[in-house]
């Protein structure tokens, strides 16, 4: 078995005193694309927020060989964990270019950012197009696009990506998930959490089903697929 | 002379001022929506150390220029510490409290400050050493002087410098990133314990700048000058949008205006005996030429807050005030 590139064990999280996620484990190996999927409220959020150490959780959460479970949240890109959140979350009132050099904040290495900044124009031409612009007036699927290309400009190792499927359009989904798979096949580790459960399956080679706080099913993708219990609720057959 | 150019000169002039310590105001509220009440107090401390400093000073043989120098370059420091320490102290604690607990603690740092000014300096006005030779320039009919135009000429300085500073460099860049979302900002890894640290020492920082221009313009300095000065750049600050940069400058700059054109014809306009048919329901009380004025220019300070009143009541978002319609 290869080197877990991120594993958590017995992760809680807790909104006043209700439980969120109810000490969950599992992991996720260097170079593999994971999906999380699960109803609306099961807890996938949560538990990627606390991955990134958005809000408080308890539990371990080991990332490498260095336990992050302690580590303050805006410490952990330069560790190469980047999450592209829940709705999106660009900067509205700042343009593209800014959203996308914020990606970049961390980095010091100018030329590498140049280099970067190129590439993700390449791969997302419209971001190019639209490098002036003030973010906010954005498509949906443009923004997500522009969410995931700032992930990107931090030269991430590991890439949480919450629901990019949330909100768009079919055809928009598509898309972004084009990119997604891009991304991956350039050997980026990703955690995906989705509703869309089908379309992330198809796509990750493994997956965890939560359901209302805890992981019920584990399986490799194809099997999840192919499981019954898993068909009939996610999958709508 | 030009009444009505002259009016505009010095309203520039204390519009100017107002601008910078507006910016001091809309910073902070723009990044963490708090409305940092003692900013007016740090603003007078800046004034009274350059008194300090600018007076110990006087009697060497150091020319003039550089004495009132040093005593800003030591204002700007102290300013600096004071607004960290405010951060640290009397908001951090209560980052995520419920929004009234910082305001009060505002208005209680804001009391603490000036109890400390009463302390070191006293509760007399401090005359301002005027050892700069102040030239007084004609233009159009009207005068303006040295230290109006020095005024100016640094406001405009600083509040370019700024613009330049949050618009263009990576730091100010992620300041309007936190002010806008400060979780997705950390996933950035923005600190952003040190953006909101940061913004309050520059509007401090500028605020002590402004405090010896204020201080320098009216030759005075008083414990109690920084809660008019921060109310009336607080109502500019309103007036422009707070949380919104040109907001402020714009907004300072025409409460100056509104202010110095208000006080200066408030007295001939409310001058019952120019009204037309005066005479004749005026009747003794306007013979022989005299006046009868029921609003002097001593209500100056009634205008900045008429504004602001107006503002509140038919444009709550301030002028420039932003109207974002899709928020991620």
């Amino acid at each position: 078995m290869a080197q877990a590139l991120i594993e958590a064990l017995n992760l809680e999280v807790h909104y006043g005193g209700i439980a969120a996620v109810k000490g969950i484990s599992f992991a996720v190996e260097e170079g593999e694309m994971v999906c999380l999927i699960g109803a609306n409220g099961a807890g996938k959020t949560s538990t990627l927020k606390a991955l990134a150490r958005m809000i408080p959780a308890r539990g371990e959460i080991h990332y490498g060989k260095e336990r992050i479970d302690g580590t303050p949240g805006y410490d952990l890109i330069r560790k190469g964990l980047a999450l592209v959140p829940e709705g999106r979350g660009i900067f509205a009132r700042l343009t593209v270019a800014e959203n996308l050099s914020m990606g970049a904040y961390h980095r010091n290495d100018t030329a590498d950012i140049a280099v970067d900044l190129d590439k993700i124009y390449v791969m997302l031409p419209r971001l190019k197009e639209r490098a002036a612009q003030v973010a906010g007036t954005l498509s949906g699927g443009e923004q997500q696009m522009l969410a995931i290309g700032r992930a990107l400009m931090g030269r991430p190792k590991l890439l949480l990506l919450d629901e990019p499927s949330m909100g768009l359009a079919p055809l928009m989904v598509e898309k972004v998930f084009e990119v997604v798979r891009d991304v991956a096949a350039q050997g980026m580790t990703v955690l995906l959490v989705e509703q869309n459960a089908k379309l992330a399956l198809e796509l990750c080679s493994r997956g965890y089903v939560m359901e209302s706080g805890s992981i019920t099913v584990a399986d490799t993708a194809a099997n999840l697929l192919a499981d019954e219990r898993v068909r009939a609720a996610y999958l709508g057959e | 002379m030009d009444i009505l150019l002259q009016q505009i000169i010095n309203g520039l002039t204390t519009g100017s001022v107002y601008a910078v310590v507006a910016l001091g105001y809309t910073m902070v509220y723009g990044v963490i929506q708090l409305i940092n009440f003692a900013h007016g107090e740090v603003v007078m401390i800046g004034a009274m150390v350059a008194f300090t400093i600018i007076t110990a000073l006087a009697g060497t043989a150091m020319p003039p220029t550089f004495i009132v120098l040093a005593g800003v370059l030591a204002a700007i420091p102290v300013c600096m510490g004071i607004g960290y320490s405010l951060e640290r102290i009397a908001y951090r604690p209560l980052r995520h409290a419920p929004r009234l607990a910082p305001l009060i603690t505002a208005i209680g740092m804001s009391i603490i400050l000036q109890h400390i000014a009463l302390l070191i300096w006293g509760r007399n006005p401090l005359a301002f050493p005027q050892i700069i030779d102040n030239p007084s320039f004609n233009i159009g009919g009207a005068a303006i002087s040295g230290v109006q135009i020095a005024i100016i000429m640094l406001s405009l300085l600083m509040m370019g410098g700024l613009s330049w500073f949050v618009y263009r460099t990576r730091f100010g860049i992620a300041i309007r990133a936190t002010a806008e979302n400060v979780h997705v900002a950390g996933l950035m890894g923005i600190n952003a314990d040190r953006v909101i640290a940061a913004t309050f020492v520059i509007g401090a920082g500028l605020g002590a700048v402004a405090g010896v221009m204020f201080g320098t313009y009216y030759g005075i300095a008083h414990y109690t000058m920084g809660f008019t000065l921060g109310l009336k750049a607080f109502s500019a600050a309103v007036l422009g949008g707070i949380g919104n940069l040109p907001g402020a400058m714009v907004g300072g700059i025409l409460l100056g205006l509104v202010e110095a054109l208000g006080s200066g014809y408030i007295g001939d306009l409310t001058n019952l005996c120019h009204w037309p048919g005066a005479t004749s329901w005026m009747g003794e009380r306007c013979a022989n030429g005299a006046d009868f004025v029921v609003f002097g220019s001593n209500y100056q300070d009634v205008f900045a807050f008429l504004m602001l009143i107006l503002v509140l009541v038919f444009r709550p978002s301030g002028l420039l005030g932003e109207r974002v319609s899709e928020r991620a």
